[in-house]
């Protein structure tokens, strides 16, 4: 499955629904999908970070190799599995994101 | 990767830091006991509580909520009677220790009460009694005891309870908490149904959209559509609408007005609901009765969806479709429980909602020292999840010794709200024409991808009920540990959903299961059978490389493993224990994996 990162291919400001909170974020940091940058606000969950690049799926099933991305949000249905900075498996809802980090996706 | 000793013995561990664990935390704190309040997030609140990060600095942390300072007031309670908090720790196991003096007595009776004599953790094997051990009550449920404060002064308190979590934001230590007595206050997870193409991108479950949006600030999509049953819905979409989304529409497949003879009892949440009504004329956001999404499609990710309106049995009529990128979608909550079933506690059927922990009037459950607060004793909602866990926190002190005064009005509100909260769920069951929504090639396990079709072949080899149905076809068997299809599965066996038996109650690598299990001298992981044939080993070869899961499915998880623990949880209890007590780990193929560290 070929991620989507936003059109552009920089990291630029991260995406989010701040003003409904009245947020003044900190300035964002990069951490990368398959290489290419993607910005983040310092504590967002990296299925929540790739979710608002524009990526929706960041793995395919074992089987028929269907496109998974988040489902439940909360750790529980292990859909959104992520490899970062080559360890495997962790749930990207779940994992904050740090800068620098390396997202595989495949 | 280290391993943290349990430290000195808390008075109170409180798994869970939503309304209900917060709330009770501070009530013990607050009496003077040394609390320790565990949970997986970063963040505390839970779920209804859930705020974004510090690094947004949100002037209005609270926009999308109902009474955040409820939640400002008990963080500062918490802070101000110095209860300990351990955020990033996900509980996978508990249990309870027992001085050896005081071993078996499997009469299902009360053991003696006792000061804990040995420490968890520094007593070698056998001295401490595995899940499944001697402290299980047979079943039976306790009577109501007497309320905080009015009850007898004498503990209730059979040693320790020893809670093995993983630490860190991946989760690179283990740690210990020893306490004297425990509260599981781990709320719910979204109940979801099957429907065809309910696993594609942009499929959430409703709490998962409000959880993307409340934590992390970002949209689910463009144009959503909402749909399911139950009010949590309405939540859900004004949320997201006032994100800026377009709610292209609320589906609720049950009635649209059934919540309004439960409401009229209760003026606040009347209020509330004429609240939301207001804000989705607002928005002009349709808000259906008897509809919704029986089929999801696109390629990669979500472009429609199939909308159907239902009759009484939620059998589809007309179809039409929809254009969104997002669907939120959940029917209901299912309590997680499943720390509480390790530890024996009893538990009973709640109608419609699956099994639920059996608690007195106090939140005790049917185990000396532990309580339950919040969604684990029966789904209903953040208010009642609190007024639970301020009961269970005083409960707690008063059977430690402390002075707590009587607090009559506290039980009547949760009377009151839990009253309330059936007579909800009763307005909102889950009718059986959602079955007809299913294709063959619908998947009703999402981790295994079992389609429907071998659930029905499974059946039509003479797989009765949810247990044969799991393991001749397998659903349930996966990452999750069958908590997002196990409610459609047993609903296709035509049962109510069973409590979960997981002597793993949460999925972990198997190396940190090794070395955990070692730390307490009986080997939790010993009870695997030596087949637990995960898909991922048959179907290996060349697609396996495709899942980025796939290789890991062994090594990563107890789950292939843990799932089949919940089948041979049926053997007979006393080869169980004699299992655990083995002294040396016998390590199966499956576990010897490359990163599997040796311990
Ligand atoms: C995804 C989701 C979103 C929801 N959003 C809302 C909402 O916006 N509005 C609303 O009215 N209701 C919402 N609910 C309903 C919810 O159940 C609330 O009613 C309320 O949060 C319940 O409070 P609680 O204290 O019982 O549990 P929760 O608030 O769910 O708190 C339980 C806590 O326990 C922790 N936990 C669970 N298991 C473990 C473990 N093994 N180890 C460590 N920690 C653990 C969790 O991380 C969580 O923080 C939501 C439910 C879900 C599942
Ligand atoms: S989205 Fe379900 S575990 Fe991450």
């Amino acid at each position: 499955m070929t991620p989507t990162p936003r059109p552009g291919g920089s990291a630029g400001e991260p995406r989010h629904a701040g003003r409904l909170v009245g947020a003044r974020p900190e300035p964002g940091f990069e951490i990368t999908v398959d290489g290419r940058p993607l910005a983040v606000v310092p504590g967002q969950t990296i299925g929540a970070a790739l979710y608002a690049g524009g990526v929706r799926a960041w793995r395919t099933t074992r089987f028929d190799g269907r496109p998974r991305g988040l489902f439940c949000g909360i750790g529980v249905c292990f859909d959104c599995l992520v490899t970062v900075n080559g360890e495997q498996a962790l749930r990207a809802c779940q994992t904050e994101a740090r800068p620098g980090d390396e997202v595989s996706t495949g | 990767m280290s391993d943290a000793a349990a430290g000195p013995v808390a008075d109170l561990a409180v798994i869970g830091a939503g309304p209900a664990g917060m709330a009770a935390a501070v009530a013990a704190a607050g009496a003077g006991l040394r609390v320790v309040l565990i949970d997986a997030g970063p963040r505390l609140g839970g779920q209804y509580f859930r705020h974004p990060p510090p690094g947004f600095h949100a002037r209005r942390p609270g926009a999308l909520h109902h009474g955040f300072a409820r939640f400002t007031h008990l963080a500062a309670e918490l802070d101000r009677h110095g209860a300990e908090i351990r955020l990033r720790h996900r509980v996978w196991a508990v249990e309870r220790g027992v001085p050896a003096a005081h071993s078996p007595d499997r009469t299902g009776t009360d053991v003696p009460s006792a000061a804990p004599r040995t420490r968890p953790g520094t007593s070698a094997g056998g001295a401490l009694t595995g899940p499944e051990g001697p402290l299980r009550t047979a079943g039976g449920e306790t009577g109501p005891r007497d309320m905080p404060g009015t009850g007898p002064a004498e503990p209730a308190l059979d040693g320790c309870v020893l809670v093995h979590c993983l630490a860190g934001d991946r989760e690179e230590r283990r740690e210990q908490v020893a306490a004297r007595s425990l509260v599981i206050a781990t709320g719910a997870h979204d109940r979801v149904l099957p429907f065809p193409g309910w696993d594609l991108p942009g499929v959430f479950t409703a709490g998962g959209a409000q959880a993307l949006l409340k934590g992390d600030l970002v949209v689910a999509g463009r144009t959503v559509v909402v749909a399911g049953s139950g009010p949590f819905l309405l939540p859900v979409a004004t949320g997201l609408a006032a994100a800026g989304a377009r709610v292209a529409a609320v589906l609720e497949a049950g009635r649209r007005l059934a919540a309004v003879p439960a409401l009229a009892a209760h003026p606040a949440r009347l209020a509330e609901a004429a609240g939301y009504a207001r804000r989705l004329a607002w928005h002009r956001i349709p808000y259906l009765g008897r509809h919704t999404v029986i089929a999801a499609h696109g390629r990669d990710g979500l472009t429609h969806v199939t909308v159907a309106d239902l009759d009484r049995d939620w059998t589809p009529r007309r179809r039409r479709t929809i254009a969104c990128d997002a669907l939120a979608v959940g029917y209901g909550f299912v309590p997680q429980i499943e720390l509480a079933t390790q530890l024996g506690c009893a538990t009973r059927g709640d109608g419609d909602g699956g099994p639920v922990v059996v608690v007195d009037a106090g939140m005790r459950t049917s185990v000396p020292g532990v309580y339950a607060a919040g969604e684990p004793t029966g789904v209903g909602g953040a208010e009642l999840a609190e007024a639970e866990g301020w009961i269970a926190g005083r409960a707690v002190a008063a059977d430690l010794g402390r002075r707590v005064r009587p607090a009559p009005a506290l039980a009547a509100r949760r009377d009151r709200l839990a009253a309330f909260a059936a007579a909800l769920s009763r307005a909102y069951p889950v009718r059986d024409g959602w079955r007809s929504w299913l294709t063959g090639d619908t998947l009703i396990c999402r981790c295994e991808e079992v389609p429907y079709a071998r659930l029905t072949e499974a059946a039509a080899l003479g797989a009765t009920d949810a247990r044969a149905l799991k393991l001749l076809a397998r659903p349930g068997m996966g990452w999750c540990q069958g908590r997002v299809c196990g409610y459609a599965v047993a609903r296709l066996a035509g049962a109510e959903a069973e409590p979960p038996r997981r002597p793993i109650a949460q999925p972990i690598r198997l190396g940190d299961l090794a070395a955990g299990a070692g730390a307490l001298g009986h080997p939790l992981g010993d009870d695997r059978p030596s087949d637990p044939a995960p898909a991922p080993a048959a179907g290996g070869g060349a697609d396996a490389t495709a899942d980025p899961a796939a290789d890991r499915t062994e090594d990563r998880t107890a789950d292939p493993a843990a799932e089949s623990t919940t089948d041979f949880a049926a053997a007979p209890r006393d080869g169980l224990t004699a299992d655990r007590r083995r002294p040396r780990r016998r390590r199966t193929q499956q576990e010897r994996t490359p990163d599997d560290d040796d311990p």
